[in-house]
């Protein structure tokens, strides 16, 4: 019962989304106010239908309901409660239910927070997420129903949910990504409201900056978490393996950053303008095309769900639609008129302007890399893979071209700077980051190391940029405790966001130069010593956990003789699937991590294949992320959001009713 | 001039738009069978029952529909009772491939779930099945009364899919087979 | 110049040159990271180059996993039904990885027609087989020839 009344709840939520798409959108055009306001209610029902769907399916995965197809084949009875409940989106019919409801909450907090907006403005943004979610809500009823049931025949126990998604990591990655690559739609929507408004002014970009900052907010954090659950799950100890999926998530983030850095030109300058609303259309249509990558099965990957090519046609005739019905709008409104705004070659803007061509390109390059397989194969020229050293080789020297501007952007002044000023201000911090520079690798344990040295040179150049900009602030303070509380939000959410990437720099590059890896034959007994730290194998035992079987290895890990860590690896073996799982053992630490990890059985005394890594600052990277997370929901607080939009109601002309 | 160049995005996108369809299908599983319109596959194995060794020459004569199926696969579960169905109220010949599977435990699933099969054929390597080009359970391929492949049909039989597609090509074959 | 004119001049150029790094960046990158995949049939018969990055893929034979006693060398025949190929690998094998089953090794042959793999997948579930093997597999079916 309780999954046709989800069946019957998410069919009611797609009426009512259709709803939502064509009647205000209509009468936005005939100037009927009436009919615009009920824009927000319909968004909010929307919300409350799409919610009640996925509460009854997530009840079904909860009570163990096995005629339901998707919860027989991916739960069991054994599973804990806490991945029964993750099991729900730990499938392509579940994870397309959560991505609906997600949409809808979007929808439900535009139509709860934007009521300063203007009446028409509301009703169109809130009717080109109504479309999108016609789109979702569509996709899932028609080809990927959750509430299937297996009658008759209703299995006695459920399939077992992948083991690798058996994992608290696993629990909030794939919301915390939806939440990114949904919200990229409230920039699009925003976009698309405006280009049939044809008032591309600051306004908009004010509108819809809060609102980008979330999204692209969320992403970084689901980002961060995939790339932390794959460190640690997989098994490998790698943290970014260039695969299709994640690359997936990463350009809709790539091309976000370039959309946070523009709508700011816009929003305070005026400049910009098509170009901000063609990120915005570029930033979503990525999330989408993300979307048909991992569910059609164009491209392999540890990650995609089953492939079926009828849902590859549905999402591309989607992105179809979506994007190409955005880009012809944008060819036909976008203005074509340069604005007379200038700005001078050494200023903020420039800075800016360069900050989106690089991510702009890094994003093109992804892209490329992503779909290049696929390219050849449809030109016959045979089966190719991109690998990692293509996506490094590319992807580095660009990020490292961009540093040397970041560094000196919170210090350059609109319109018009001078290189005289940067100089003087960032001559001095410069020498001193050079000296830190060369000075700090070899106070590391494996000694000095260009790229490393290289890696703290522009991460503390960003550093010094922002420590240079608040000094000035200061200048003109009285005391320094006024000068932090003068502050706004959105100045220490760049200073996060900014300090974030820093972290994020010395962490990836440190890892990667430092880290030492080591695929060793340990028998119980046997000792190895990795970058000063000796790992003793003590002994081999049998762990019964609540659904699978393991073979453990404990270790202890000695520094200088005195025990710093007793790590327990695990060789799982589930016992609905059958399947074989590594678990790896951790060690954290802000400087280090030392991992172990189970290989196979070797030889006949007991001995093990064994893996075992020293892992010097792999948090900061994450650490980064989390920074640039925070920073990015810290915008919101800005008071310049919350009183601004009334004002601008006031001076929206009022259409003739 | 210049509205010309907004097009620009427009027009990149449709070439990438045409290559992801080109990439639809390309897609893996809807490659067709290699055995499309081919003779089965040669081959000799025992029987689930365990009564008799089975060939090609022992399954021609009418048609039929030979279904892929394993116990470690749950989509099989989901189909088994519509194939049962078939056999037993549209009189559907039906002989089964065992992928890969331990023969005990098939034995046991048809017994507590019922048989829909003439016989099913142990494919323990998963030999046949590669003949065949599986590429996982349950695919069914439908055979002419002469022995030749002549569709293949990947993933779950249900009510559905049977009526609107299957259901016209096992009669062809049919009325073939009566001419 | 006109100001306006020359900062315009100015974004160009930033953007051609730029944008011509970029695509030489790409083009270096590709052309040492990309490799191409080779059913076992076409690196018996000599088709696959000696000493760069390939993929092979095919069927693990069944009892030809061998494991060094003392080291972590594994090596193991990878076949298409129509040729074998030796591969050798030094380290941890995935889990998924079985014999008679499929399986995705990258590496570069050396003289005697082995690969030394520095990678090895294995397929990922019973329902999954990396899309090259299968169709390597089909096309030996299609062959038709008999393991």
């Amino acid at each position: 019962m309780i999954p046709e009344l989800g069946h019957f709840a998410l069919v009611l939520a797609l009426v009512l989304a259709v709803v939502l798409a064509v009647v205000p959108m209509a009468a936005s055009f005939q100037g009927r106010y009436a009919a615009m306001r009920l824009a927000p209610t319909l968004a909010t029902a929307v919300a409350v239908f799409t919610s009640i769907s996925f509460a009854c399916l997530a009840t079904a995965f909860l009570q163990d309901d096995f005629s339901v197809r998707v919860v027989a084949a991916n739960s069991n009875s054994l599973l804990p409660p806490m991945y029964k409940f993750s099991a729900v989106w730990g499938n392509h019919e579940g994870s397309l239910l959560l991505w609906a409801l997600i949409l809808s909450y979007w929808l439900a907090a535009v139509a709860a927070f934007s009521q300063g907006l203007p009446t028409i403005m509301l009703a169109r943004v809130l009717a080109v997420m109504g479309a999108i979610a016609v789109g979702f809500l569509s996709f899932s009823l028609l080809t990927s129903n959750p509430f299937e049931r297996i009658l008759p025949g209703v299995p006695a126990d459920g399939n077992d949910l992948n083991p690798l998604l058996q994992d608290p990591g696993l629990i909030i990655h794939p919301p915390l990504l939806y939440m990114g690559y949904v919200g990229f739609s409230v920039a699009f929507a925003f976009a698309v409201a405006a280009l049939l408004g044809g008032r591309l002014d600051a306004a908009w970009a004010r509108w819809s900056r809060p609102w980008t900052n979330v999204a692209w907010a969320f992403l970084s954090l689901g980002i961060m978490l995939g790339s932390w659950w794959a460190y640690y799950e997989l098994g490998w100890g790698g943290w970014w393996f260039w695969d299709p999926v994640e690359n997936a998530s990463f350009m809709p983030w790539l091309a976000g950053t370039a959309l946070i850095h523009s709508l700011a030109v816009t929003e305070k300058r005026g400049l910009f303008r098509s170009w901000t609303v063609l990120l915005a259309i570029f930033a979503f249509s990525l999330s989408l095309l993300g979307t048909f990558l991992v569910r059609s099965g164009v491209l392999t990957s540890v990650h995609a769900f089953a492939a079926d090519p009828a849902r590859g046609l549905f999402v591309l005739i989607f992105l179809a639609i979506v994007v190409g019905g955005s880009l012809t709008l944008y060819a036909l409104r976008a203005p074509a008129v340069r604005s007379h705004i200038s700005f001078g070659t050494v200023s903020r803007e420039s800075l800016l302007l360069l900050n989106n061509v690089v991510f702009l390109v890094a994003t093109l390059t992804v892209l490329f890399g992503t779909l290049f397989p696929l390219l050849m194969d449809a030109l016959g020229q045979g089966k190719y893979s991109v690998g990692p050293p293509y996506f490094n080789a590319v992807f580095v020297p660009l990020m490292a071209l961009l540093v040397p501007f970041m560094g000196v952007g919170p210090l350059s002044r609109w319109r018009d700077d001078s290189l005289h000023r940067w100089k003087s201000r960032m001559l001095l911090p410069g020498v001193i980051v050079v000296i830190l520079a060369v000075v700090l690798p070899f106070i590391a344990d494996q000694g000095f190391n260009l790229w490393v040295a290289l890696a703290i040179l522009l991460a503390g150049w960003l550093v010094a940029g922002l420590w240079q900009d608040f000094a000035e602030r200061r200048r003109n303070s009285p005391s320094l405790l006024r000068s932090l509380r003068r502050q706004s939000p959105s100045y220490w959410a760049m200073v996060l966001a900014h300090t974030g990437f820093a972290a994020a720099i010395v962490g990836v590059v440190a890892t990667s130069q430092y880290s030492i890896e080591r695929d060793l034959r340990m028998a119980p007994g046997d000792s190895e010593t990795l970058a000063g730290y000796r790992f003793v194998f003590n002994e081999t035992a049998r762990v019964r956990g609540p659904n699978y079987l393991a073979d453990a290895a404990r270790f202890s890990v000695y520094r200088n003789d005195r025990e710093v860590a007793s790590l327990q690896a695990e060789k799982r073996r589930y016992l609905a699937s059958g399947s074989v799982m590594t678990e790896a053992a951790i060690d954290p630490g802000l400087f280090r991590d030392l991992y172990v990890a189970m290989g196979e059985p070797v030889g006949t005394d007991g001995a093990w294949a064994i893996r075992l890594h020293y892992k010097p600052m792999v948090r900061w990277m994450w650490l980064g992320a989390l920074l640039m997370g925070a920073a990015g929901l810290l915008t919101t607080f800005d008071r310049r959001y919350r009183r601004e939009p009334r004002v601008a109601q006031t001076e929206a002309p009022r259409a003739p009713a | 001039m210049r509205r010309l160049k907004l097009f620009l995005p427009l027009g990149i996108f449709a070439l990438l738009a045409v290559l992801l369809f080109r990439g639809l299908s390309l897609d893996p599983q809807a490659l067709p069978s290699a055995l499309i319109d081919r003779p089965l596959p040669a081959f000799s194995l025992p029987s689930l029952a365990g009564d008799k060794t089975l060939t090609p020459d022992g399954l021609i004569g009418e048609p039929f529909l030979l279904n892929v199926w394993a116990t470690w696969c749950i989509s099989c579960r989901v189909e088994h009772p519509y194939l049962q169905r078939l056999a037993a109220e549209e009189a559907v010949v039906i002989y089964g491939v065992n992928y890969k599977d331990d023969s005990a435990a098939a034995r046991a699933w048809l017994a507590e779930l019922g048989d829909p099969y003439v016989a099913s054929i142990v494919d323990r390597e998963g030999s046949l099945g590669l003949d065949l080009g599986v590429y996982g359970a349950p695919e069914t391929y439908f055979v002419d009364a002469d022995g030749v492949i002549r569709y293949r049909h990947v993933g779950v039989i249900d009510e559905r899919i049977w009526t609107e597609r299957l259901q016209p090509i096992y009669q062809q074959l049919r009325t073939e087979a009566g001419r | 110049m006109h100001p306006v004119r020359r900062q315009r001049l100015w974004v160009v150029l930033s953007i051609v040159i730029f944008s011509t790094a970029a695509i030489g960046l790409v083009v270096y990158a590709l052309r040492g990271n990309i490799n191409l995949f080779y059913p076992p049939i076409e690196v018996a018969s000599g088709a696959a180059p000696l000493d760069t990055p390939i993929r092979v893929g095919g069927m693990v034979v069944d009892g030809s996993v061998k494991r060094a006693d003392d080291s972590l060398e594994v090596s193991f025949m990878v076949t298409d039904y129509q040729a074998t190929v030796p591969v050798v690998y030094t380290g941890i094998l995935p889990d998924l990885f079985a014999e008679g089953e499929g399986v995705v090794a990258s590496g570069r042959l050396d003289a005697s027609g082995t690969l030394q793999a520095d990678e090895v997948l294995a397929k990922h579930d019973e329902n999954y087989m990396p899309p090259e093997v299968a169709e390597a597999l089909e096309n030996s079916a299609a062959k038709g020839v008999t393991p």
